[in-house]
């Protein structure tokens, strides 16, 4: 084929550009889907309970990813700031996964157990009355809007059809059993959602308030559970160097 | 222009196409430079790819003859050093064991995990150094409740600026507290409502905050003997408990000072307090920081109080 037919045919030439600028991308994406290494095999990941899924919702609908990352990258520094690096493993439940590319605020992959209940409420209301230097914004509805946790089940079955194992037939939830226990995987059950998510909600006493379930309570469920699931203290030095 | 477009007339190739009868289009070659940096960027990826991991092919990739090495510990107890094809996790590794930074660190590191508290302290050098770790440590980890100077938050968290220690300040005590975390707790008291604010007069009166006398003195005095089980009989406190001397100026959870002069507001102040009690929980850091970042930390923070 002659260049000039190329040049002078602009639906060849868009249909050609789109060929060659794909190869780029396919060439790095496509060899992950069969590279067996990529995901880490590590203990305790687990899906996110019912609450700790709205709280997810509730992060990503506020936009918290657009001012804290939730991916510790391999580098000293960072290890001594916020802890072991982050897995691959580690958001193979997150659809979409919350790395984030932007750190006005701190990374949040670890940030689980790192302060009380108390205070997350309190900063997330309102953050300079607890760091008067802090630049991030109020959410005080959070705290005073219910949460609806209406269509839970809807969400759960949405997640598993991009492969979160939630489970909904008999055979699903035994397998279930099998990976994380009989606890969780009645935690994981679609047609227990609701109940589930009350349970955990009375449960704990994320907002300070034991008589409502407020959307403050999903987030900071949420935040509490990030980055603790992987028990690293169970694995050497440089075990998870294998995985790359 | 026009000068120089006349000079080229006939030297320099056109591409063939013609528009509007006399438009051409040069077909220069590419500047020289250009194009050996271009034949550089190829000859530098080749060599990439031979280094490093580079190429995917079935279920793995093409891993270099790039290596990195590091040390782990073997079955046997013994120390191995290990080579991996190059990858950032292995550089990570090797890192934290022996870039020059971790080496410096891990020497002082050494020294604090070694020395006894005492002999840290009569050692300037070393208190020095577990000072500045302590102080970034503190600032991630503690500023966020107890603020960055550490003078926490009346009525939330408590202070730790003051010489005032609700559990004592031994370093046994506060690297305890760091690693497992506190459960603060006072149970909400069931008073009457007409001793209350006799008890509240009474618990002021014990710091000089207020003034009482006879009759209402003894209920106040009376109603206080259910305090006494922590805050002992004579309000001092009670460090094993957490319970703290009411007889001084510090107030951590009533806003006393905050009242001026007016003891009907210190007196709802302490009234709120009885009639709620309080709830207070610090997370065990245990899990997140070594015990010598650990110790670091409460060197830091016992000296933020004077010590």
């Amino acid at each position: 084929m002659k260049h000039e037919s190329i040049e002078i045919n602009s639906g060849l030439l868009i249909v050609l550009t789109l060929m060659v600028i794909s190869i780029g991308g396919l060439v790095e994406i496509v060899p992950l889907f069969h590279i067996e290494e990529t995901v880490e095999e590590v203990d305790g990941v687990r899906p996110y309970t019912p609450l700790e899924l709205r709280g997810r919702d509730i992060y990503v609908r506020e936009g918290c990813y657009t001012c804290h990352s939730q991916m510790i990258r391999p580098f000293r520094d960072e290890m001594l700031r916020y802890g072991h690096y982050s897995l691959a493993a580690e958001s193979q439940y997150d659809h979409p996964f919350q790395w984030g590319s932007k750190r006005t605020g701190p990374d949040l992959a670890r940030v689980g157990g790192k302060y009380s209940n108390e205070w997350q409420t309190q900063h997330l209301v309102d953050p300079q009355s607890l760091v008067p230097e802090s630049i991030m914004p109020g959410y005080p509805w959070l705290l005073e809007d219910e949460l609806d946790y209406s269509q839970i089940e809807a969400r759960m079955v949405a997640q598993a059809r991009v492969g979160v194992p939630y489970s909904r037939t008999q055979s699903e939830y035994e397998a279930n059993v099998e990976q994380f226990g009989q606890e969780m995987a009645d935690k994981l059950h679609v047609s227990n959602g609701v109940e589930v998510l009350e349970a955990q909600a009375a449960a704990e006493n994320w907002d300070g308030d034991p008589d409502r379930i407020t959307e403050m309570d999903a987030l900071v469920a949420y935040l509490q559970m990030l980055g603790t699931m992987v028990d690293f203290s169970k694995y050497e030095d440089g075990h998870f160097n294998q995985f790359r | 222009m026009s000068q120089q477009t006349e000079n080229k007339k006939g030297q320099v190739e056109t591409t063939g196409h013609v528009w509007d009868g006399d438009l051409r289009e040069y077909n220069n070659p590419l500047p020289r430079w250009w194009l050996w940096a271009f034949y550089v960027t190829i000859v530098f990826s080749v060599v990439y790819w031979i280094l490093y991991p580079a190429w995917p092919y079935g279920d793995s990739y093409t891993k270099g003859i790039s290596t990195v090495e590091y040390t782990v510990e073997g079955e046997d107890g013994q120390e191995k050093t290990v080579s991996e094809p190059w990858n950032t996790r292995a550089l990570f590794t090797r890192d934290m064991q022996s870039s020059p930074s971790a080496l410096a660190q891990q020497e002082w590191v050494g020294k604090v995990k070694d020395m006894s508290f005492e002999a840290i302290e009569q050692d300037p050098d070393t208190l020095q150094f577990a000072m500045s770790v302590g102080h970034v440590t503190f600032g991630d980890y503690c500023a966020a409740c107890h603020g960055a100077g550490g003078q926490g938050k009346v009525g939330a968290y408590p202070n730790l600026a003051d010489n005032a220690w609700l559990y004592g300040n031994s370093y046994e005590t506060i690297v305890n507290k760091i690693h497992n975390g506190i459960q603060g707790m006072m149970p909400a008291q069931n008073v009457p409502e007409d001793t209350i604010d006799d008890l509240s007069k009474y618990v002021l009166s014990l710091s000089g905050n207020a003034e009482v006398s006879g009759e209402a003195a003894s209920r106040g005095k009376q109603a206080f003997a259910s305090c006494a089980g922590c805050h002992g009989a004579n309000g001092k406190g009670n460090e094993a408990l957490g319970a703290p001397n009411l007889t001084d100026a510090i107030w951590g959870v009533a806003d006393v000072p905050g009242c001026g002069d007016d003891v009907g507001c210190k007196v709802d102040e302490i009234n709120y307090v009885v009639n709620n009690g309080i709830q207070r929980q610090m997370p065990g850091f245990g899990d997140r920081l070594s015990e010598t970042q650990i110790r670091m930390l409460a060197i830091y923070v016992r000296q933020l109080g004077g010590n």
